[in-house]
């Protein structure tokens, strides 16, 4: 007998989950967008603009982190360039922005501004299509997927694993910097895209349009931790722990690891491409900042910090991370590079698990005080013997 | 002489036509056109390994290795360390190309071309020395993982179990004496166990021929005789082939028994046979 794939994919999720994703969509989709447009400036609950845009930016970083636990969580592949494929849906979906612009920029032109400057007459071949919505939708998503893809096939295909695909990740992202800051390339150089003015014909600093902006980025990441979660309970999702776990034992059993690895490596580019067409939305600017390899390290802090190989560890890290960041850069910007070095060693030494880990310890601590050891801690004392084993390996790669 | 009358010749140039065909058409597989395909178990043979030959940097760990196993076979590989079983191993599952040799599964399938999924697919299990299940899935789990079904993504996105997957899981786990432990994550289990629960996945892939490499090593004498029961009784609908030093497991198994040296065959024949065999004798007690 097959369960439906519906029943299978409400079944994937506890009732808590769900229970907390309702909480979550009430709180994204009504309160906040409430507390910014209806409540009056002054109050205490009202959400100012740039605190929203701040929540905005996150959601679309928690994704990004949901992403990265798909793949480094659960199939054990440490990407150290995923500012990548966040960037390059950024600048998929930026080009789009940039037309809407139409003639209101500074030089009244057609071409967007920085091409005017270079004396451009006309559109690049690629800029080809960058004023239909749908297109520059499809294109944030297809773009990171095909790179993804295609680095992937190779470098997975050439069974490159652990540091040396992490190093190559870098390489890829720091290079594809370079590339984008320059001019001749088309995509704005230093500056890259910025100064929008529209998106679908709406102003896109209108209240209303940034909290349609904001809703969205929460419905993706809600979309993204159903998605995550049915992939990681599907018979997929323990093939890729086991590919994590023993690969070549896998191989032995009949699968192919490639397929497997090639799969989740895309689906998880394509996530930060959409995240990245949301975040540029939001914050009005793209540039190639963005691929530096110190985002992409951050990226995978974040997943560190939550707790790997649980999804909603990803979002804590993703928001706990970015919430203290925002509050040194205001107050004491020199020390926020100390704060992250900091975090990253001690939740390397002392918290393997990050604080998903830290909280079910504290859980299990509860339950064993009232009840014998129950079946449940068990598996989480042989996830943490193998989570330090790993975290050692990643210890002697930074060295 | 009788006269060849005219439906006879037409029956004898269709039966050289068809003769002709099967020739081309095996011809194609020993030059790798034809890899997969059903088992041909025609001639009672299952595994055929034709002057094998695998050298590392000049070391020959086969040299010119010739071996056949029969179907339904049990069939015991000795020999001292650095004789080149696990080579051997590693060739027939296709992890080592070898230098030069043939190495066929049944009569068509030829494994000297095949992919490590590939020869898993085609029916042949292998356990490894140091048992390698996955620790942090459960009885339950590995076993579901091992099991012969469609191994893509896209199907396996979407799997959920049938009723006879589930039967046959649960008769598996009975049959490795796990059926207890359904929920046990597999880094919990005692050695023994897991070595087991990974003779347990390799029936799962329901394989024509079973490799285990020293499945008995750090089992007690008790898991010791229980193992070497479910080999005999797996013989027959399964070809064994396993590699131990454990003298008494061997012969409890009471197969046929190769003795490996240097990379060839030594000795073969049964265990008293080969036991007082004096070559034998001198590669194990040195010169």
């Amino acid at each position: 007998m097959r369960t439906p794939f519906t029943v299978r994919l409400f079944q994937s999720m506890p009732r808590t989950g769900w229970i907390a994703l309702a909480v979550f969509a009430a709180i994204t989709w009504i309160g906040i967008p409430v507390a910014h447009l209806v409540l009056p400036e002054g109050h205490a609950l009202h959400v100012s603009a740039y605190t929203l845009t701040l929540l905005g930016k996150i959601l679309c970083y928690m994704v990004v982190a949901v992403a990265m636990d798909l793949i480094w969580g659960y199939a054990g592949i440490l990407s150290l360039g995923h500012g990548l494929f966040f960037a390059l849906g950024g600048y998929a979906f930026g080009m789009y922005l940039m037309r809407q612009i139409g003639r209101d920029g500074s030089y009244g032109s057609d071409l967007p501004d920085f091409m005017v400057f270079l004396d451009w007459k006309e559109l690049p071949w690629y800029w080809a299509g960058s004023d239909s919505f749908l297109w520059a939708a499809f294109l944030a998503m297809a773009l990171p997927g095909v790179v993804a893809f295609i680095f992937g096939w190779f470098a997975f295909r050439s069974r490159i694993k652990g540091v040396y695909f992490s190093i190559i990740t870098q390489a890829l992202t720091y290079a594809a910097m370079l590339y984008f800051y320059r001019n001749e390339t088309g995509f704005g150089g230093t500056n890259g895209f910025t100064n929008f003015k529209r998106i679908l014909g709406y102003d896109i600093t209108a209240p209303e349009t940034r909290v349609m902006l904001f809703a969205l980025s929460a419905a993706l990441l809600i979309a993204c931790l159903v998605l995550g979660r049915y992939l990681v309970t599907s018979r997929l999702g323990r093939i890729l722990t086991a590919i994590r776990d023993a690969e070549s034992r896998v191989m032995f059993i009949g699968y192919n690891p490639l397929h497997y690895k090639l799969f989740i490596w895309t689906l998880s580019a394509v996530l930060c491409g959409m995240a990245g067409a949301l975040y540029v939305s939001q914050i009005g600017v793209i540039n190639p900042s963005e691929m530096s390899p110190a985002n992409s390290i951050e990226i995978a802090v974040w997943a560190a910090v939550g707790g790997r190989g649980t999804l909603i560890g990803a979002v804590l890290g993703a928001g706990i991370v970015n919430l203290a960041k925002s509050y040194f850069t205001v107050t004491v910007p020199e020390y926020w590079p100390f704060f992250l070095g900091f975090l990253f060693i001690a939740v390397t030494l002392y918290l393997p698990d990050g604080v998903v880990g830290l909280w079910r310890k504290l859980m299990t601590r509860k339950a064993g005080d009232s009840a014998e050891a129950a079946p449940q801690p068990a598996r989480a004392a042989v996830e943490g013997k193998t989570g330090e084993i790993s975290d050692t390996a990643t210890k002697g790669a930074s060295a | 002489m009788s006269q060849i009358t005219a439906p006879e010749r037409v029956a004898a140039n269709k039966l050289a036509e068809a003769e002709n065909r099967r020739e081309h058409w095996e011809g194609e597989a020993t030059t790798g056109h034809v890899v997969t395909g059903e088992l041909d178990l025609s001639h009672n043979v299952i595994l055929y390994l034709d002057d094998i030959t695998v050298s590392f940097d000049g070391f020959r760990a086969l040299n010119k290795l010739s071996l056949t196993i029969d179907a339904g076979e049990l069939r015991c590989i000795i020999g001292p360390n650095g004789a080149g079983k696990t080579t051997m191993m590693d060739v027939i599952t296709g992890k080592t190309r070898p230098d030069s040799g043939k190495a066929f599964f049944g009569q068509t399938i030829d494994l000297t071309r095949m992919t490590e999924p590939e020869v898993a697919h085609a029916g042949i299990g292998r356990k490894f020395q140091k048992p390698t299940v996955f620790e942090r899935h459960t009885v339950f789990e590995n076993l579901e993982l091992a099991m012969k079904t469609d191994k893509r993504v896209r199907n396996t996105l979407f799997a959920s179990l049938f009723d006879d997957q589930r039967d046959k899981i649960s008769e598996v786990m009975k049959q490795i004496r796990l059926d207890k432990a359904a929920d046990r994550v597999a880094g919990l289990l005692s050695h023994g166990q897991k070595q087991w629960l990974e003779i347990g996945m390799l029936l799962m892939q329901d394989p024509k021929l079973l490799l285990l490499d020293e499945p008995v090593a750090g089992m007690t004498d008790d898991e010791t005789e229980r193992t070497a029961e479910l080999f005999v009784s797996l013989a027959g609908k399964h070809s064994l082939m396993v590699v131990e030093h454990d003298m008494t497991f061997v012969e409890a198994l009471g197969g046929k028994v190769t003795v490996l040296c240097e990379g060839s065959v030594l000795a073969e024949g049964d265990l008293a046979t080969v036991q007082a065999d004096p070559r034998v004798i001198e590669v194990y007690l040195g010169r």
